[in-house]
Formats: structure tokens, C-alpha cells, sequence
């Protein structure tokens, strides 16, 4: 209990007029973010990181959390008002919702996610406030070697996990791993991957390479493809909900609860996959399947619940561990760098404060958004008319200029060009870009904690491995990278003979054979 | 030399088409309605959606005319694709609706008609919506 009670103290500490300001500041962003295609929470943060060094650390936390959470509403309303998700965790949204929309029944659509959003926010966060405790004091007893194997666990999840080609999930890590490790090696003093340059020796800043990955290249790639025929925003029509969508709707919302946590806390990748599977989930479950794809509430209400869940979920290894779950959650751990402080177990111990008033305020903006998004849904929907380019330009000018503040060295444009240039390769390559954040910045700890491990045990390999934890962290690795293989061999040989008959699936047959 | 009318799903673009059909009847023209869009924005809900159009090209063909529609995104903006098609086809007339605007909102939105209106070489004929 005592999380609760750290709680409510936190709750005191967020409830000044300013720290209530900034949270207001960060949904209202979140949201408009949420709503805009392309633009996430994690691009966001990453072009607010520079530009609010000035402002103390509580408050400019505090606004990040309410982006992060801002960020999951406003996607609904782009999915059920335009048929397209404003963010990757709304893709799931956009098929129920925006038939419904259609059907005139666009208010009882947006009104469902937003409740649902709220009461799974809700939930979620209460939930990381009484486990991340736990979770904190388990972990201090943890040692190098165990902070290693959590490091290559959540490496090897992010990369396998995420995207369809582990080739390029492990490309994109060794990028990341790479532009890490360039500068001063910690342990000898000695510059490594500096190729003489000087700038280079104190290493990249991070914030830098945030910026340029998530504003510089995403920003490009839109510009790239900017001229897409518009869709309609659909009008908002009908009651809110009624009685019966109510009733349709509460379990869908505590079962997306029940998938989205436990996902965001386990480095896998997103809420793409937990929102899925809520999806799916209620359409198993639903007394009326048929509806499912012509309107039905439920595939709304799981899904949106699912998201903000799992947001309240990567909160959980975040704080506690230091690693994160989601592009966001990568940016966010920044933020706490950029300030001088190390995410870790003992956060809780040396910023008690500040950890207890961030989750506070979470929950003071997920009230603040469901005020936001109900009645105003039509109003955020008007972003949509903003032509692309200017959005697109602004973003360009506020990362070259956050770029600039970060460090005032002109170097760092050079950088944040040639970053930028590489995100947008990315994308054209269909390279995910989280593990790449990922590995930048837990490649750096995780190098720290190998050679501490390798010192005790004087350069003895075992030293890796001599704890229980570690072990049972390396056997997951282990099955994390088997299971798939052996699963796409089974399959493998099983789809064999019907893919000749049928014959549609012979494409497939060559990238199967040399994925196993 | 055919009539050319800009349409929007809107009351004023409603009032622009009916304009035109009668036009293109009375002058035995043939009528070309064009709907464009930028892209530039997300959103747009002045580019008609596939059930607009079909509803559109339900209509034109009760109507007995000879019709083509334009329906397409471009670089230019709506009001260059009208007097460019104008010009291109050799049109005798183009119809526009127009909405009501007070002297600011026309300084802060701009005009799409006005454009019209000035750079045409055609006739121009602007419509308003029925109050």
C-alpha cells in the first residue's frame, strides 16, 4: 500500500496551478499530435525536448506524460472521423469506428473510445502505481550481469518482435548499438568510431539523433509522398451512447485493459500488437459477429482501451528498469537524461518526488482529456485541414532549431541532416526505426554493465551468467530467437503441398525458405 | 466549346451545377464538371468521395447531356484548373459557385473565385446558393 500513499502525496504535489498548466499544455499537444496523421507522440516529444531544457524537470515530465497520453486520444478521432489512424495504435479504430461514423453514429463512436481511453488509463496507471514498487524492489537486488541480460532481452524482443523482417529489426539495433558506442570509451579513456573527428569525441548527443530520426526523417518521408487524394472528414451524427452501447461496451473496455498493460510492459514493440489482439478478441466474444465490419461498437471500445493501457504499461519498465517498450517511451527516457537523471531502480529511491507526481499527473490528464475529447471531438477534427506543407516545414524549422538549442554547435545540424537523411532511408527500406532508438540507448549501459560484470569475474566469461535471474533471462533470449524459427519451419513444411496446388502462395515460399 | 462548371459538394457547388446543366442544354454544349483538390491537407471535403461521385454521374446522365467529369488531385490549385481547362478546350463558359463572405473573411480566406474572375478568358458565370 505503500504506492498508494506515495500516490496521494504525488497527487497533492501535482495539483499546484502551474504543474496543472503544464499537464493541460501536454494533453492539449497530445492530442492535436494524436490527431494529425503522421506526427506521433514520440516525433512530438522529440522536438519539445530541446526547447523545454529551460523549464524544471518536474513540469516539462509532466507535459511529456500528458503528450504520451494526449497522443492515444486524439488518434481515435482521426480514425473514426477520416477512416484514417492518426497514429499506429488507432489502426485497429479506424475499421469499426469509421463505419460507424458512416452509419451516423460517429458520436456514440468517439464517445466509447474516449470513456474507454479513460477508464483503461485509468486502471493502467493505478496499476503501475501499486506494481512499479514491486517491480523497483526486485530489481535493486538485481547486478551487472542480470541488467545485461535484461538489456539483450529487451534487444532481441524489440528486433524479432517488431516488423516483418528480423534481418532488418537486427540492422536497424546495430545502427542504433553503432551510433551509441561512437566517442570516449568509458572504461580506457580511449576514442573509438570517431574517424578524427573531433565533435564526435564526446559522442552524439542523443537528443540530436531523436530529433533528426523522428521529425527530420519522418517529416521528410511525408514530404515525399505529400499529394494523396483527401479523404471527408465525417460529420459527428447521433447520440452519444445509449444504453445498450454502454453495456456493449464496458467488458470490451476492461478486457483491452487486461491485454494493453501486460504488452506495454514487456519489451515487445508497441501497441500494434495488443490493440490487434483486442480486436480479435471481441469479435470472437461478440453476441452479434456479424456487425464486425459494418459498425460494431465493440471492435471500438477494445481497441482504444487497449492503447491507452498499454501506454500506462511501458510507463512500467520505464521507470523501473530504465528500458524502454515504445518509440515514446525511448524518447521520454531521454527526457529524463537531458536533466541529468538515470531511469533505473533507484529513481524511485534518489526523485521519489518527481516519479510519484509524473504518475499523478497522469491520471489528473487522463481526467483532463476525456473533458478535451468528448464534446470537442469535431473542433480537433478541423486539424485535419491544415495543409501538409506548412505542418510539414514547421516540424523541419522547430527540429532544425531544437537541433541547434540542444548543444548551440553548428555541428549538430550537420548531424541532424545526415540522421535525418538516414530516417528517411529507413523508411524507404522498410527498416523499423525502434530499434534503433532502442539500441542507442541501452547499448551504452549495457557495454557499462558487461565490462563491470567481466572486471569482477576477471575477464571470465561465466561472470555473464553466474546468477539465477540471468540464466533465466538468457533461456528467454533463447527462446525468443528459437520458437519463431522452429514455428515458421512447422509451418514451413506443413503449407508446403497445398501452396502448390493453390499456387497464390508460391511467392511466399522463397522468403520463407531463407527466413529459416 | 464547352461549358465548364468547378463543383463542390456544397450548396454553392449545387447551385453552380444546376446553373450549368442549364446552360449547357440551352447553348447545346458539352458539359464538363470538374472537381480537384490539392491534397495538401489530410482532409478535404470538398473532393467528392466515390458515393458522391456516383451520385453525380447518376445525375449527369438522367440529364441527358453530353458530360465528362474531372475528378483528380493536382499541384495546381482549383482555381488554375478551371481557367487552364477553359483555355485548353477553347470553353465558352465557366460556372463557379460563390459563397456569401463579408470583406474580412474574403481578406483572410482568399478567393478561389475571385481568381477565377480575374484570370479567365471566358465568360465566367458566378452562382450563388439560394438563401
Amino acid at each position: 500500500m505503500d504506492g498508494l500513499n506515495a500516490l496521494l502525496e504525488g497527487m497533492s504535489a501535482a495539483l499546484t496551478p502551474m504543474n496543472l498548466v503544464y499537464a493541460f499544455l501536454g494533453v492539449l499537444l497530445g492530442t492535436a499530435i494524436g490527431v494529425l496523421p503522421g506526427i506521433g507522440p514520440a516525433m512530438a516529444i522529440a522536438l519539445l525536448l530541446p526547447l523545454t531544457l529551460t523549464l524544471p524537470v518536474q513540469q516539462a515530465i509532466i507535459m511529456f506524460a500528458g503528450l504520451y497520453y494526449g497522443g492515444m486520444y486524439g488518434g481515435s478521432t482521426t480514425s473514426i472521423l477520416l477512416n484514417t489512424p492518426g497514429e499506429s495504435a488507432s489502426v485497429m479504430t479506424a475499421i469499426e469506428g469509421n463505419k460507424m461514423a458512416k452509419a451516423g453514429r460517429g458520436a456514440a463512436a468517439l464517445s466509447t473510445a474516449a470513456i474507454g481511453s479513460f477508464v483503461a488509463g485509468t486502471i493502467a496507471t493505478l496499476l503501475l502505481a501499486l506494481l512499479a514498487p514491486q517491480v523497483v524492489k526486485f530489481a535493486i537486488q538485481l547486478g551487472d550481469p542480470d541488467y545485461l541480460a535484461v538489456m539483450l532481452f529487451a534487444f532481441v524482443a524489440v528486433t524479432t518482435v517488431l516488423g516483418s523482417s528480423k534481418i532488418r529489426g537486427f540492422a536497424s539495433l546495430g545502427l542504433g548499438v553503432w551510433i551509441g558506442l561512437i566517442g570516449i570509451d568509458q572504461t580506457s579513456g580511449q576514442q573509438r568510431l570517431t574517424f578524427g573527428i573531433d565533435q564526435l569525441s564526446d559522442g552524439i548527443d542523443v537528443v540530436v539523433v531523436a530529433v533528426a530520426l523522428f521529425a527530420m526523417g519522418e517529416a521528410l518521408w511525408i514530404a515525399a509522398h505529400l499529394r494523396r487524394a483527401p479523404a471527408q472528414i465525417i460529420p459527428i451524427k447521433g447520440r452519444l451512447m445509449t444504453k445498450e452501447d454502454l453495456s456493449r461496451s464496458w467488458r470490451p473496455w476492461l478486457r483491452g485493459t487486461a491485454i494493453g498493460f501486460p504488452f506495454g510492459a514487456i519489451p515487445a514493440g508497441g501497441a500494434e500488437i495488443p490493440t490487434f489482439l483486442s480486436y480479435v478478441t471481441e469479435r470472437k466474444l461478440a453476441k452479434k459477429p456479424e456487425e464486425f465490419g459494418h459498425g460494431a461498437i465493440e471492435g471500438v471500445a477494445g481497441p482504444e482501451a487497449t492503447n491507452n493501457a498499454s501506454a500506462a504499461g511501458s510507463l512500467v519498465p520505464l521507470l523501473t528498469l530504465g528500458i524502454p517498450t515504445t518509440a515514446t517511451a525511448a524518447v521520454m527516457i531521454l527526457a529524463f537524461q537531458s536533466y541529468g537523471i538515470a531511469v533505473g531502480p533507484r529513481l524511485f529511491e534518489e526523485q521519489g518526488p518527481l516519479v510519484w507526481t509524473l504518475i499523478a499527473s497522469l491520471l489528473i490528464g487522463n481526467a483532463m482529456l476525456l473533458v478535451l475529447n468528448l464534446p470537442m471531438a469535431g473542433l480537433w477534427a478541423k486539424l485535419l485541414l491544415i495543409p501538409r506543407p506548412y505542418l510539414y516545414a514547421g516540424i523541419l524549422m522547430f527540429a532544425s532549431l531544437g537541433g541547434y538549442a540542444a548543444n548551440g554547435s553548428p555541428f549538430d545540424l550537420w548531424l541532424l541532416l545526415i540522421v535525418g537523411g538516414l530516417g528517411f532511408a529507413m523508411r524507404r527500406y522498410g527498416l523499423p526505426i525502434v530499434p534503433l532508438i532502442v539500441g542507442l540507448i541501452l547499448a551504452p549501459r549495457a557495454e557499462i554493465f558487461m565490462r563491470r560484470a567481466l572486471q569482477i569475474s576477471d575477464g571470465n566469461l561465466s561472470g555473464l551468467v553466474n546468477t539465477p535471474f540471468s540464466k533465466v533471462v538468457y533461456a528467454l533470449i533463447l527462446l525468443l530467437v528459437i520458437v519463431p524459427l522452429v514455428w515458421s519451419k512447422v509451418r514451413g513444411r506443413r503449407n508446403t503441398p497445398e501452396d502448390q496446388h493453390t499456387g497464390t502462395d508460391d511467392v511466399r515460399m522463397p522468403a520463407n525458405n531463407e527466413g529459416a | 466549346m464547352p461549358v465548364i462548371v468547378g463543383f463542390v459538394p456544397t450548396k454553392e457547388g449545387r447551385a453552380a451545377l444546376d446553373a450549368a446543366v442549364v446552360e449547357a442544354r440551352s447553348r447545346n454544349s458539352r458539359l464538363i464538371v470538374v472537381n480537384a483538390s490539392t491534397g495538401a491537407a489530410s482532409a478535404d471535403n470538398r473532393y467528392v468521395d466515390d458515393d458522391q461521385l456516383t451520385a453525380l454521374r447518376a445525375e449527369l446522365d438522367a440529364s441527358g447531356l453530353d458530360y465528362e467529369v474531372s475528378h483528380a488531385v493536382h499541384k495546381k490549385d482549383p482555381a488554375e484548373i478551371l481557367v487552364d481547362l477553359a483555355e485548353e478546350t477553347n470553353a465558352e463558359l465557366i460556372v463557379i459557385g460563390v459563397r456569401r463572405r463579408t470583406p474580412v473573411g474574403k481578406l483572410l480566406l482568399g478567393s478561389q473565385a475571385q481568381k477565377v474572375l480575374l484570370d479567365a478568358e471566358c465568360p465566367v458565370l458566378a452562382v450563388k446558393a439560394p438563401r
